[in-house]
């Protein structure tokens, strides 16, 4: 397999045989948090467009088709007409905490997507303790839509924070217990090390039982974590207009659309690490010569691949359901994802202590 | 100590803690003391991270970023308004306020100019989650699974205290 670090290693040695490598190392952050900024608004372009034309197709629709073969620039339409847009003031609003609370919840999926490793040697930040990091940087995500709804100081905005706040930080519990489960079976939590141990059979397959239990809990508390699909009742919009972006206009609007998007491809990205091996080539321990040929396709590839396929199953599942209520919402959570996932991951400890993992 | 880019992030740092708490204890509305207040949590985070306990800084960021400080929100937003009258208070208040914070100054003063502060061996590199986990579950010297038992029994002491008083009659 090809390893980005070759790159990123001849980038940085040129850099430092330019300059001092104090300022080599600050132009790299510079570079790097460029890139990872222009990767971030890239893909949440493909998922906009993949939503509507996920949605269109559930709905027997054709989606949007006008701007551009097959409707591909409308996306690009969007975004224009979000940036021109008049960004409005109201008078008796925290001013401060209305204009910060975009940027925490965007700083806060900012840093859990830089988290991702996308190929061999191709992540940002990877730690020892990376699947900590990832649930640290995007516990306080759920911050900055609280102060959203409070700061609007607009009923509606206040309902969709409050509902908004008591469903992430239950589900953060359940998206926990999964991963836990995961670190249990595979013994790190450095993500790049967890995609490593999954060269000659995914978690997902290894961990059989307890791994699937896990990924499934993993993909209902996640899609509840991005306030999407049948948990979306912070914004629901039948009954509280938008929820906590209501009194938003313009791009303070659109960081919350972007940052709800790329939750989701976080969600589906780290499902995919953990679950689905990563960026690891499909391989059957013994097919050698079909390992050899999975090992042909690139990393980055099969790791788009998972998530898209992850996304996709996500996006299903929004678009079949119908909403939940807020009690049936935390009734799912504290009644049966939490004891599940406690028992799912004694479980797997009892199986990786007695061996019985593939 | 010499200028290097440690220090300088250090010295951004500390500036945005100090400033930040300079505000959360200035300000009048309650919510906006508790942003700046996550600002500086953040700003320690920070500081464990250029330290090298990496895992520190992460717990510092969720449970006080991702948990106490939204139990803050949660907190203000359930008692009314965010902006309370903090105008008139009474003398009492006045008095034993103002003793808090000049007992909490003097010791701090004490405290800094009184302690040697001898040279301490700071990891070089991230320290291993192993070693962290080994530590805190160890029964040997200089492991800690007794303090984290007594913890874990204290929250749930706060757990069944909480559901009692939640408790439908």
């Amino acid at each position: 397999m090809f390893d980005f670090s070759i790159i990123t290693t001849a980038i940085d040695q040129f850099l430092r045989s330019l300059m001092p490598s104090a300022m080599a190392v600050f132009l790299e952050c510079v570079l790097v948090a460029v890139c990872v900024i222009v990767a971030y608004v890239l893909l949440a372009i493909v998922m906009i467009f993949m939503e509507r034309k996920v949605c269109a197709a559930f709905q027997c629709r054709l989606g949007p088709m006008r701007v551009g073969f097959w409707g591909l620039l409308q996306v690009f339409a969007d975004v224009f007409k979000m940036i021109i847009k008049e960004i409005i003031h109201f008078k008796r609003t925290d001013n401060l905490l209305y204009n910060l609370a975009p940027y925490l919840v965007v700083l806060s999926s900012l840093l859990t997507f830089s988290c991702l490793p996308f190929a061999r040697g191709l992540e940002v930040l990877d730690f020892n303790m990376g699947i900590f990091f990832v649930m640290a940087t995007s516990s306080f995500g759920v911050l900055g839509i609280m102060l959203a709804g409070w700061s609007s100081n607009n009923k509606y905005s206040m309902i969709g924070a409050m509902r908004s706040g008591a469903q992430m930080v239950s589900y953060e519990l359940s998206i926990g217990l999964s991963m836990l489960t995961l670190v249990a079976l595979s013994g790190t939590m450095q993500l790049s090390e967890i995609v490593e141990r999954q060269a000659d059979t995914w978690f997902i397959f290894k961990g059989h039982l307890p791994a699937l239990t896990a990924f499934i809990i993993y993909l209902i508390a996640g899609n509840a974590e991005t306030n999407r699909g049948p948990f979306d009742l912070p914004e629901a919009e039948s009954e509280l207009t938008a929820g906590y972006h209501t009194e938003y206009s313009g791009m303070g609007f659109g960081f919350f659309y972007v940052a709800e998007f790329m939750n989701l491809f976080i969600v589906s990205g780290i499902a995919s690490t953990l679950f689905l091996g990563g960026w690891m080539p499909l391989h059957i321990p013994g097919l050698d010569g079909f390992n050899a040929v999975m090992d042909f396709i690139p990393g980055i590839v099969w790791f788009m691949g998972k998530t898209f396929f992850v996304i996709w199953l996500l996006m299903w599942v929004k678009w079949t359901f119908p909403r939940l209520r807020i009690d049936q919402v935390i009734t799912l959570e504290w009644k049966y994802l939490v004891p599940i996932g406690l028992i799912n991951l004694l479980i797997m400890t009892l199986c990786v202590v007695m061996g019985w993992t593939l | 100590m010499e200028l290097n880019t440690l220090s300088i992030i250090f010295a951004g740092l500390a500036t945005m803690m100090v400033a930040a708490s300079l505000l959360a204890v200035t300000t009048r509305n309650i919510m906006r003391a508790t942003v700046y207040l996550l600002f500086v949590l953040f700003g320690t985070a920070g500081i464990y991270f250029i330290l090298h306990y990496a895992f520190l800084g992460a717990v510092q960021v969720t449970v006080y970023a991702g948990g106490i400080i939204v139990l803050f929100v949660f907190a203000a937003l359930l008692i009314g308004r965010g902006t309370r009258d903090l105008t008139h208070t009474s003398i009492l208040r006045y008095t034993a306020g103002f003793t808090a914070a000049v007992t909490g100054l003097a010791l701090s003063v004490y405290l800094i100019f009184t302690h040697s502060f001898p040279e301490v061996k700071s990891p070089t590199s991230i320290v291993p989650m192993n070693l962290i986990g080994h530590t805190m579950m160890g029964a040997d010297k200089y492991n800690f699974v007794l303090p984290f038992e007594v913890v874990s029994v204290l929250l749930l002491a706060c757990m069944v205290g909480a559901l009692l008083i939640a408790r439908k009659r």
